[in-house]
């Protein structure tokens, strides 16, 4: 069958997709935080960005529970807090910036889904902490947009460009 | 001083749009090309560089986010039952289910819509159109697809709005919808429309879905059996999802 076709996620979905404590996939681990910027260089403050990742074991089983809601009043209680979901969802904020809490994963990178105003169809991208030999097969100089910085102790920075000198490298899964 | 560039009228837009479909004529296009220029928006966020492909049967995107029933609450699926009074506009129930390429049932999976009020205006501070906003409509809905991928949302039908792309730019009424399958190579954020709206040949947005037969899978169907007598107007709308499915996670567990 013929997939739907996508069309973009902006600009009212402010109200609707994000959800408090989205970024917060988990408490004590690290923050990887950092801006989504356009092709003029500008950052872009409707994105949304979704993460994905295995957990410190390298286990990608995930669990139920990211947006749990209070059954009475219908609000977003927010997560499990016993079990990692390995699911984040955060919008860029005015400046344009994002931050995710959660854990090392154990497998040495975490997933990106980025969306946005102007951006038909979503696009991959993946954060990684370290050396990895999927990064040895790029050129060198776009290696780079892939690996978060460590900005000091479990602090990393990892920005998006969608276009432009230091465009991310963005994946196609076939 | 650069002379002010004149406004971009909707011939303009148009003339762009005829001369993309034309170059993508008779090609099978799913998904829109990513710099669709007649959307504005669309000129300096995309991608130049090609995307590299990644063939990876261990990656973390063949899996994707679980969820489960404390992600919903029962309240989710009615739009017009999310407040004390009911919503203006014409009810409508949508119903359709969700399925990946080889036509399996995408099961318990969350599906997510927004959409604007019957006047044509979202629940959104940015959102300046001046149209009433309907204290009785918040324009947000969930569920989690049944055991065949089903999926049913009772709702108003949002109103058609401007959105200055362009000279006269309106948007076609449609319901956003976003999507996940089994793996996260199978995300999906998309909008339905209305069958037989007259404003389909103007939306950049829609058009940038270069190939006819996909423009029109994008387009619900009215269904006379899903109407609810004296309550709503039917549609019917399936979803089927692109990329892989987590053929490992399935065998591995």
């Amino acid at each position: 069958m013929n997939p739907t076709p996508s069309q973009t996620v902006g600009p009212f979905y402010g109200y609707a997709l994000p959800f408090p404590g989205g970024g917060d996939v988990a408490a004590g681990g690290i923050t990887v935080q950092g801006y989504v910027y356009d092709g003029a260089g500008d950052p872009v403050p409707d994105a949304l960005l979704e993460f994905w990742q295995a957990d410190p074991s390298g286990d990608l089983s995930g669990a139920p529970g990211t947006l749990r809601r209070d059954p009475v009043t219908g609000a977003v209680i927010g997560r499990h807090g016993l079990d990692f979901t390995g699911f984040g969802r955060v919008p860029t904020d005015a400046d344009g910036r994002y931050a995710l809490h959660t854990l090392m994963p154990g497998n040495g990178y975490i997933s990106v889904c980025v969306f946005a105003r102007g951006l038909l169809h979503h696009l991959y991208t993946r954060i990684y902490f370290g050396q990895d030999p999927f990064l040895d097969a790029l050129p060198p100089h776009r290696r780079d947009t892939l690996v978060a910085v460590r900005e000091r102790e479990d602090v990393y920075r990892f920005d998006i460009h969608l276009q432009g000198e230091k465009e991310t490298v963005f994946l196609d899964f076939g | 001083m650069t002379p002010p560039t004149p406004p971009l009228t909707q011939a303009d837009i148009d003339r762009e749009i005829e001369e993309l479909h034309k170059a993508g004529d008779g090609q099978e296009a799913n998904h829109p090309p990513r710099d669709f220029a007649p959307y504005r928006s669309s000129v300096l966020r995309h991608p130049k560089q090609p995307l590299i492909p990644v063939k990876d049967p261990e990656a973390t995107e063949l899996s994707g986010p679980v969820f489960g029933v404390t992600d919903v609450t029962a309240l989710d699926a009615d739009l017009t039952k999310q407040h004390l009074g009911e919503p203006l506009g014409e009810r409508i129930t949508v119903q359709g289910r969700v399925l990946d390429r080889s036509g399996r049932p995408v099961r318990g999976q969350l599906v997510e819509v927004w959409q604007a009020n019957a006047s044509g205006r979202y629940l959104h501070q940015r959102d300046d159109h001046p149209a009433p906003l309907d204290p009785n409509f918040t324009g947000v809905g969930r569920c989690l697809t049944d055991d065949e991928g089903r999926y049913a949302f009772t709702t108003i039908k949002p109103g058609a709005y401007p959105w200055r792309n362009h000279v006269n730019a309106w948007r076609p009424a449609h319901i956003h919808f976003s999507v996940f399958g089994t793996a996260f190579t199978q995300r999906l954020v998309t909008q339905m429309y209305f069958p037989n709206d007259p404003l389909f040949a103007y939306d950049p947005v829609l058009q940038s879905v270069t190939d006819e037969r996909a423009r029109q899978r994008l387009v619900g169907a009215y269904d006379h059996d899903l109407s609810v007598p004296e309550w709503s107007l039917g549609y019917r709308w399936d979803i089927v999802l692109d990329g892989p499915a987590a053929t490992w996670m399935e065998e591995g567990r």
